[in-house]
């Protein structure tokens, strides 16, 4: 009895978050990182707090992004350099159903994860409660996008001595309008305005991620293993 | 790297690919599987490029490379599940016997990690096995295995293409079985 594409993509999904859980040290060291460095800029602007709140939404960003980015070089390394990666590639179920599975689940432990983590950074950086769900929403489409656009970099630099920096260098150009736009709703909700432009500009980026990106990080992976 | 080189396989059949180092053994085994693409030349599986109908070809393929490829951080019987569950649905009875088969039934819910290299090449074995598909391909396998694991990897070679398999092994040693096996001999 063959396996479908929908039966794979659980099996997969279900490895992964095992193997996740399995590794709390890499589990929680993004977050931590993410919780670390945003708590740093209320400890070191307690005296200003307007200015603090002026510059929430871009630390919250530009933290969620680094930190998202720290867990995004094992995405496909580990399983190319323990010999699982290939085996993958010959289970019968194309790479891109296993890209699709294997993202979905580092966003699920990773990006999600910071996302939850959210709304107590959002109040030690002064963001008004009134403005979570813009943020949570923003930021659940940015990170999610982040890991699309993750894949593709991810696939492109397994075979590279020290791809984690070149990793980082695809991928941070690539998530500038996250940054503007994500940044730019949250801003808009602390305002008290409305984000539903910037929101909807990133929904469209992720749409445009989620379809197009399995199958440029398939390609990729199919290329760095030759 | 590799010029020359034609081999077909029929059913019960086993062709023993050997040579000296760097000769492209592995690389040949890679190509066959289709994880290289040959820059001259094609591999067919019944007559139509693997190119063609890559998924169904994978599906007939159980590969076993140099390394074990096994997660340290799943245990035996959940590393089969993951791979082999991605080729057919296979019960967990029917994987735990493939480690039975293969010796290391006791290790089943052990992690990967703590296994020696010798289980862990039994561990890629019963992976093999559980995946009942018709080609065999294996680089090395007889590697890190003690006396009794080597004659168990020739019993287990044997009865795959006794049973009508195909099998495509890169080895060392030579290779003494009751079966027909064709040598392949790679020249550098």
């Amino acid at each position: 009895m063959s396996v479908g594409a929908w039966e794979a993509f659980l099996l997969v999904l279900q490895r992964e978050l095992r193997l996740s859980f399995r590794r709390p040290d890499q589990l929680l060291q993004p977050l931590v990182f993410f919780l670390i460095v945003t708590t740093l800029f209320p400890l070191g602007l307690s005296v200003q707090l307007s200015l603090l709140r002026d510059m929430a939404p871009a630390v919250l960003w530009v933290a969620a992004l680094l930190s998202s980015l720290l867990s995004l070089d094992s995405l496909f390394k580990n399983d190319a350099d323990d010999g699982t990666l290939e085996q993958l590639a010959l289970s019968g179920q194309g790479l891109t159903v296993v890209v699709v599975a294997k993202t979905l689940a580092h966003w699920l432990v990773s990006g999600l994860a910071l996302v939850l983590v959210s709304p107590i950074v959002g109040t030690a950086l002064g963001i008004p409660t009134a403005a979570f769900a813009t943020m949570l929403l923003s930021l659940g489409l940015g990170t999610l996008t982040l890991s699309w656009l993750g894949a593709i970099g991810a696939g492109l630099t397994i075979g590279v001595r020290r791809g984690n920096v070149l990793l980082s260098l695809i991928v941070l150009p690539l998530a500038m309008p996250l940054l503007i736009f994500g940044a730019g709703a949250t801003d808009r909700a602390i305002a008290g305005s409305s984000a539903a432009g910037a929101v909807y500009f990133l929904a469209a980026l992720c749409v445009l991620t989620c379809t197009l990106a399995p199958f440029a990080a398939a390609a990729a992976l199919r290329i760095t293993l030759e | 790297m590799l010029q020359g080189v034609s081999v077909s396989l029929g059913p019960n059949e086993l062709v023993h690919i050997s040579g000296p180092n760097g000769t492209g053994k592995t690389t040949l085994l890679r190509v066959v599987t289709g994880l290289l693409r040959p820059e001259q030349g094609s591999v067919t599986w019944h007559g139509q490029s693997i190119v063609r109908d890559r998924l169904e070809y994978q599906r007939a393929m159980a590969y076993a490379a140099h390394e074990p490829a096994l997660k340290g951080d799943l245990t035996a019987v959940e590393n089969l599940r993951f791979s082999v569950g991605l080729k057919r649905r296979a019960p967990l009875k029917e994987l735990q016997s493939a480690l039975e088969v293969t010796g290391v039934g006791a290790c089943a819910d052990l992690p990967a990690r703590v296994l020696s290299a010798g289980q862990r090449r039994r561990v890629s074995l019963a992976r093999v096995l559980a995946m009942r598909a018709t080609l065999w391909l294996l680089d090395e396998p007889y590697a890190n295995l003690d006396a009794a694991g080597s004659d168990l990897v020739s019993r287990l070679l044997q009865s795959h293409v006794l049973a009508g398999g195909l099998a495509l092994v890169v080895a060392h040693r030579d290779l003494t079985l009751d079966c027909a096996v064709r040598r392949l001999e790679l020249q550098s």
